[in-house]
């Protein structure tokens, strides 16, 4: 489903700032794989994404997302195919829009509405917006009317979900989406993203600090260090394999220690 | 005084359309859009020169087309060629002088008083007598206001209220911040050159200066109105605008009453939009000296 092959980025270049963020990174992911994301700070993780998102382009390497070359699409068009969410909650709802108007929106990505610019909500489409509100049993599909600025961060990371998903994407790019949360709030978040991803069998990508869920959601666990994928294990070598386990696994793949604050202090 | 209300009523449509296009370049798009004054000489000149040709009515859509074209240039600027946002304004309507100049063909151009205007054609059917031009001016601000309403409405719309809004998201939900800000100035300065179409019919000439000071004026009739109505869904943040204008040029016209001359305005225009926009500024202020002064007296008794 997606293919990275050998994608490279250096920020400042020729200067004393230069900073080689990813380097020749390849991976390939197979349809309904689930892989967590872990390693040391300023690995490359949240740039890696970025790279497969098309915030910027990368300098070399190619990227195939369901057979289709986005190696030079724009980010909106990627778009399409990409749903993401971000650790901040802010960043991914219209904070004085409606619940319903986000939603609109977020439903825009299907190219049968891509054309239809003068089309407005209709009606059934508000009920299929209010059934799927229901399935996040946050009370939201009472308030469609509201402006989602007036929802808690957990709400609105749990809207943002409901919008990258509402029309299935191909590829799902969670970084540190439950982060910034509560740790109530964001256990429900990560309970619903895993309902989510189960139901549409979607393809996902998760940045996670958390060495438990690496280990525990999905079906992959891959370790970046110094703009690399350092380890990937998965199947039989994957299974009961201990967060101690894990670590030296990767002291034999990076040469060295884990070095994340937020993985040491969130133990 | 009757005939003063009216009058008051009728420039406050008039005007009424550019504070709904910086309600869309500037409140829904956050996008400060200096094109307005050239654009609105811009219209007053097409309508002017189209109307001497002969064709008032065609005027208008022709005084609509050359404002978007303008708000087309200042956002291909800012999104394509990274000119800043405000800079790409200014730009734009710093050539748009040179144009309206050619389109006028010198610095005026008065409507002779044989020549028709949509408002004399009104006023020539002859069914509503002395209100003929308030009509005129109310059914087509009306019309522009609910088509504003129900674009805003629209998936086009949202996307672009969206974009002013929060730009990660937008590129996040697939839709191109560059094509939206690019329909968003282009109907904002169709809006504009509109109302300058339709103010060069109503004084009967348009002149180089018309557009002076326009956007100042047209932010201070927004400012107004959503201060008294608020904020709210699109059709309440629209009439607010209407309001705002009418009130604006309601005051206008009473201080030409009371012989203040029209030029001192543009200061009392200047000091409500510049205070209006200060003001959660000055209130932080106000909030840490109070403090300060509450820490300090509290010091001074320990002592």
């Amino acid at each position: 489903m997606l293919k990275l092959d050998g994608i490279s980025k250096t920020f400042y270049p020729g200067t004393v700032n230069e900073k080689r963020a990813l380097n020749r990174v390849t991976l390939h992911l197979e349809r309904g794989d689930f892989a967590a994301i872990v390693g040391s700070n300023g690995a490359g993780k949240s740039t890696l994404f970025n790279a497969i998102a098309g915030v910027f382009f990368a300098d070399a390497g190619a990227i195939t997302v369901d057979g289709t070359d986005f190696t030079f699409l724009p980010e909106y068009r990627r778009s399409r195919q990409i749903g993401r969410l971000f650790q901040d909650p802010m960043r991914g709802t219209a904070p004085n829009m409606t619940i319903e108007e986000n939603l609109a929106l977020a439903y825009l990505r299907t190219a049968k509405h891509q054309t239809a610019f003068f089309s407005r909500v209709s009606r059934e489409e508000k009920n299929f917006f209010r059934d799927q509100l229901a399935l996040l049993d946050m009370g939201l599909e009472d308030r469609m009317r509201q402006p989602v600025g007036l929802l808690s961060g957990g709400q609105r990371q749990a809207l943002t979900l409901l919008m990258a998903t509402l029309v299935p994407p191909k590829l799902l790019l969670l970084d540190e989406h439950t982060a910034a949360l509560d740790p109530a709030t964001a256990e429900k978040v990560l309970s619903l993203t895993k309902d989510i991803v189960a139901r549409h069998k979607l393809t996902c990508l998760m940045i996670t600090h958390n060495m438990h869920s690496a280990l525990a959601l999905g079906n992959r666990t891959l370790m970046m260090d110094a703009g690399q994928i350092v380890l990937d294990l998965k199947g039989e070598e994957r299974r009961g394999l201990t967060v101690e386990e894990l670590l030296r696994r990767f002291r034999a793949g990076a040469g060295k220690d884990l070095d994340n604050d937020r993985i040491l202090l969130s133990e | 005084m009757l005939i003063v209300l009216q009058g008051a009523l009728e420039q406050g449509f008039l005007y009424a359309l550019v504070a709904l296009a910086l309600f869309l370049s500037y409140s829904i798009l956050d996008i400060a859009d200096l094109t307005t004054d050239g654009a609105f000489t811009l219209g007053c000149a097409v309508s002017a020169t189209v109307c001497l040709a002969g064709h008032p009515v065609l005027a208008l859509p022709m005084a609509v087309a050359a404002g978007a074209a303008a708000g087309f240039v200042t956002a291909f600027l800012q999104t394509k060629l990274g000119v800043p946002s405000i800079l790409a304004g200014i730009i734009t309507n710093f050539g748009l002088y040179s144009i309206n100049m050619m389109v006028m063909g010198g610095a005026n151009r008065p409507i002779g008083l044989k020549n028709q205007t949509v408002f004399t054609l009104a006023q020539g059917a002859g069914v509503l007598g002395g209100w003929a031009k308030l009509a005129v001016a109310a059914v087509i601000v009306l019309a522009a206001g609910g088509a504003l309403v129900f674009f805003l409405g629209t998936r086009l719309g949202l996307s672009i209220r969206a974009t002013g809004d929060n730009k990660d998201m937008v590129r996040a939900s697939s839709i191109n911040p560059v094509f939206t800000i690019t329909v968003g100035l282009c109907v904002a300065n169709a809006l504009t050159a509109l109302s300058g179409g339709l103010v060069a019919q109503y004084m009967k000439s348009s002149d180089i200066n018309q557009g002076t000071g326009m956007v100042v004026i047209g932010l201070a009739s927004l400012i107004i109105g959503q201060t008294l109505i608020g904020r709210g869904g699109m059709a309440r943040c629209v009439a607010a605008v209407l309001l705002g204008s009418v009130i604006y040029q309601l005051f206008y016209v009473a201080a030409l009453r009371f012989n203040v001359p029209g030029e001192y305005l543009k200061l009392i225009a200047a000091v409500i939009v510049a205070g209006a926009i200060a003001m959660p500024a000055l209130k932080q202020w106000a909030g840490l000296q109070k403090r300060r002064h509450a820490a300090r007296r509290h010091r001074g008794g320990e002592r």
